[in-house]
């Protein structure tokens, strides 16, 4: 199936070079890391996760957010979102991916990095998110593998992919649950330690990769004329809406909690992040920048009328991924260290090192993303489009009829 | 959303069944995503300092310390003894005991009109050896563990460099080695010596602190830093011996720890 990301035309070349070329900065870079440490980062004993851990929080989102695709069209047998699945499904594989890279290069001793599995520790938080990510990653390839295969040769998917499918959908919830536990668990931590971490981890999530993934559909049409359908694109602009508002709302409960009871080290964080502390100003415009983009995009969501405009659904989407990355990638993690423990204001903004690593990450996503999705359309676009989605809904359903009376028995 | 026309008689049915899907995703779910660290944390809670046999602490009388200003006699002794390098920035350098204002140490007890100069007043710091330490909690490989006798250590050969203890440590006690503390020669050899050949030197990329001199335990010296004040503002000892100097101060003293009311337990104890 692999063979067909081998032919494509000049314009899916180019864009794969520039990857690759991306992605070849990146390791240079990465090597000097390797060879100096990770003094080449802008990180420092009291800022001493940063860039490059914030990218993994944001991609583990993203990688759960596939459930909000899988979960419609496979538990409740919602059709229009047949072509969009597998695509769902891919993007999950992509980010896992990069949150795994992000996690490596993130370690000061990459080399070492099977002790966590020779002496595993399930006290730690890490322990679980090593289990979970994995084991998400292993779900999604199987999955899609084996329907998106099943599917090509006109057969019925093999009988072991529906409890996966089932089982992904927790996990998806589980992956982004674990990743907040590993902040919200830490008494040294005010910032993360809100039991509603995990929930507002899975609400920006839950709106930032659909909207990632409407924009990624729109994007297809243009290029390779694969249309995943209007209904499917409205649905998940639904979900972006209410998952973004639900987003909004959660971080409105932190402001208050934190403000209204004064505390000052739950206070300072919140004060570092939308005005600055001691003369440390350095988020303050992104974090405003995130809230303007977020009323925008939720008033362009919230209303129907503008929603349901293909044009101006693509704007609110790309608000709202902008502003839950400046809001996960840059202001969540970073804000945890600062103040310190110890009420110190240091000053943290990644090097161009650390820029280019994450830049060579992304790429390497993006490239991981570009074939599979290459495989997806060329495979879809040869016979007609309505023949193979009756088909492999048809499947989904006798199946499921069957099981019905098999439990009804 | 969903689909609920009721054609078939099997509608019901397979209403139900989704259902039970929905009701077993939901229940594993909570199996993995919260289950496993939960009762993982709940086990991970006890410490696993055992009742007999010492418990070693330190106390830390501040009034003695200020005698002397800004003496660092016990940071010296000890980064010479254990080969922890001088870097001369704030951002990488590498502490084990060291001294932070009283504000710092003992952040939001300070008040506008406490006793002239406490605010500023230097407080030597170092581990805590808690009893309920969170980076060993939160350590995925064990490489920092808590002997029986209270001691945290750290296993630098099997750390992974996550840093996830540096995150944790409620008290800034930990240090990262961002570069090569001992920059190497094209011989590989180091090109400064470490002062101490006795103790191992580390490589980039891994996690250290105050081990409250574990290696020296075993001998008749305590730890370096004690030795090395000449105020005698430090005391080491046996918290379980009855007879001890630390516990008989703490009996007689008031005393207080760094962050209390986290739950950690720290060992050391100051006087101020």
């Amino acid at each position: 199936m692999i063979e067909k990301a081998l032919t494509g035309s000049k314009r899916y070349w180019i864009w794969l070079l520039c990857l690759i070329g991306v992605i070849a900065v990146g390791k240079l870079c990465y090597f000097k890391q390797l060879s100096e440490g990770l003094t080449v980062t802008g990180l420092g004993r009291d800022v001493p996760w940063g860039f490059y851990i914030a990218q993994f929080t944001f991609l583990v989102g993203v990688a759960a957010s596939a459930v909000m695709v899988v979960l419609p069209y496979y538990l409740h047998n919602y059709k229009a979102f047949g072509k969009m699945a597998v695509l769902g499904e891919f993007l999950a594989i992509a980010s896992v991916t990069m949150c795994l890279l992000f996690i490596v290069v993130d370690m000061g001793r990459p080399d070492r990095i099977f002790n966590a599995v020779l002496h595993p520790s399930p006290s730690s938080l890490i322990f679980w998110d090593i289990v979970s990510l994995n084991g998400y990653l292993v779900l999604n390839v199987l999955i899609s593998h084996a329907t998106f295969s099943a599917e090509r040769k006109g057969i019925r998917p093999p009988g072991w992919v529906k409890p996966l499918v089932i089982l992904s959908i927790p996990w998806a919830v589980s992956i982004h649950t674990v990743t907040a536990f590993l902040y919200s668990g830490l008494a040294a931590r005010p910032f993360w330690m809100t039991a509603i971490l995990a929930p507002r981890f899975l609400a920006s999530a839950f709106a930032a990769g659909p909207a990632l993934l409407i924009l990624i559909c729109l994007l297809l049409k243009r290029l390779t004329g694969y249309d995943v359908g209007r209904q499917a694109i409205r649905t998940l602009g639904k979900i972006v809406a209410y998952a973004m508002a639900i987003n909004v709302f959660f971080i409105l409960l932190e402001v208050f909690t934190a403000s209204y009871s004064g505390i000052p080290e739950h206070m300072h964080h919140f004060e570092f992040l939308y005005f600055g502390l001691e003369g440390n100003t350095v988020l303050v415009p992104w974090m405003w920048t995130s809230s303007v983009l977020s009323v925008i995009a939720l008033v362009l969501l919230l209303t129907p009328k503008l929603r349901s405009r293909e044009n101006l659904l693509a704007w609110a989407c790309g608000a709202v991924f902008i502003a839950l990355w400046i809001d996960k990638g840059l202001g969540m993690v970073i804000t945890g260290f600062i103040p310190t423990p110890l009420g110190e204001v240091p000053h943290y903004s990644p090097s161009m090192i650390e820029v280019m690593i994450g830049l060579a990450i992304y790429a390497a996503g993006a490239l991981i993303l570009t074939v599979l999705y290459k495989v997806a359309v060329t495979v879809r676009k040869r016979e007609p489009e309505a023949e193979w989605a009756e088909r492999a809904h048809r499947m989904m359903v006798d199946q499921r009829e069957k099981e019905a009376v098999a439990a009804g028995d | 959303m969903e689909d609920r026309k009721p054609d078939a008689e099997g509608a019901v049915e397979k209403d139900v069944s989704r259902r039970g899907f929905l009701a077993a995703s939901g229940a594993v779910a909570i199996a993995i995503g919260c289950g496993g660290p939960i009762l993982a944390a709940l086990a991970s809670a006890r410490s696993s300092t055992k009742e007999d046999g010492p418990r070693w602490a330190m106390v830390v009388d501040t009034r003695k310390c200020e005698e002397k200003g800004d003496c660092m006699a016990c940071s010296l002794a000890c980064h010479q003894t254990h080969n922890v390098p001088e870097i001369d920035s704030k951002k990488e350098e590498i502490k084990w005991i060291w001294k932070e204002p009283y504000k710092h140490a003992f952040l939001g007890q300070e008040a506008e009109h406490m006793r002239h100069g406490l605010k500023e007043l230097p407080i030597t710091v170092m581990c805590n050896h808690c009893e309920n330490p969170p980076c060993v909690r939160v350590c995925p490989t064990q490489a920092t563990f808590q002997r029986e006798d209270g001691i945290v250590l750290m296993d630098m050969h099997r750390c992974i460099g996550c840093r996830y203890c540096i995150v944790a440590c409620p008290y800034g006690s930990r240090s990262f080695n961002w570069k090569d503390p001992w920059p190497r020669g094209d011989d590989n050899e180091p090109v400064d010596s470490p002062p101490n050949p006795d103790f191992p030197t580390r490589m980039r990329g891994v996690v250290e602190k105050c081990n409250f001199c574990a290696e020296r335990l075993g001998t008749d010296q305590g730890p370096a830093c004690v030795e090395a004040c000449e105020c005698e503002a430090l005391i080491f000892g046996d918290l379980n011996d009855p007879e001890s100097e630390v516990r008989l101060l703490l009996e007689e003293e008031l005393s207080q720890r760094r962050r209390p009311e986290l739950g950690t337990n720290p060992h050391v104890f100051y006087l101020v």
